[in-house]
């Protein structure tokens, strides 16, 4: 799968290694302020209340 | 069958990364959130206490500034605006006070809740209270004093824990009393931890 995507990246060793890092940032950002966000209520790991 | 198990294994440490990144989101990430919040809380509460006027107390709405609470064997940087509402949306932004529990110094059961270790974890060291610990509650009128008099760990279901007069719920409360309730152990949220207080002292703040 990475082997896969690294082909796919145009340009030289330093062109592929920046935008690698890039993608990668880019999936982070949305894993952060996106999905996290909206799967941290869905996990019960810190419920305080009594009910 | 080389190909498919290299992409198994390369799922197999995506999901791990993934994983470790949502650890971090809900130790740091939440975190983030809650200090946001409590900035714009406490400014609106010291600014309700320089009024001349003190608010009323019934307007105090959910998700509202309530009361600043402050710990002092938690270092004197501990203090947290208490919201009205013990919601997810409420507790995000701090610990909350249980609508209906008393209100700050009154006779009955003073209800707090917080988060062990998300969204600021307000309440992770609560553990370590021991009896005669100072719980100080700056509320509108008054500053209260509350005494921890012990602690307990119980099952989530056990509402008797914030009744008025707690484990005994349905008698008349004669005192005025704090709960603090969070979640335990740590990481975890099989049960709750439960510390108990009473009034020491109150100082007016209109003098």
């Amino acid at each position: 799968m990475y082997g896969w995507i690294w082909r796919l990246l145009p340009g030289g060793l330093a062109t592929k290694v920046f935008i690698a890092a890039v993608l990668a940032g880019l999936a982070a950002a949305v894993l952060w302020y996106v999905v996290f966000p909206w799967l941290e209520p869905r996990v019960p790991l810190d419920h305080t209340t009594v009910d | 069958m080389r190909a498919a198990l290299r992409a198994f294994g390369e799922l197999s440490i995506t999901a791990g990364v993934i994983i470790l990144l949502f650890c971090a989101y809900l130790l740091w990430g939440t975190g983030a959130y809650t200090d946001r919040q409590q900035t714009v809380l406490r400014e609106q509460l010291l600014k309700e206490f320089a009024a001349k006027e003190p608010a009323k107390l019934t307007r105090i709405r959910l998700g509202g500034a309530m009361a600043l609470l402050r710990i002092p064997r938690f270092g004197d940087d501990y203090r947290y605006a208490v919201v009205e509402g013990v919601g997810f949306e409420e507790l995000r932004m701090g610990p909350g006070h249980y609508p209906g529990s008393a209100m700050p110094g009154k006779i009955g059961n003073f209800v707090l809740s917080g988060h062990r270790t998300t969204y600021a974890a307000p309440f992770s060291r609560l553990d370590e209270l021991r009896r005669g610990d100072d719980i100080v509650v700056d509320a509108r009128e008054a500053r209260y004093t509350y005494r921890v008099t012990g602690k307990r760990v119980v099952e989530p279901t056990e509402v008797g824990v914030i009744a008025p007069v707690p484990g005994k719920p349905g008698s008349k409360p004669t005192d005025a009393l704090i709960t603090l309730s969070t979640c335990h152990p740590e990481y975890s949220a099989a049960q709750r931890l439960i510390v108990f207080g009473e009034l020491d002292r109150s100082e007016d703040r209109r003098r």
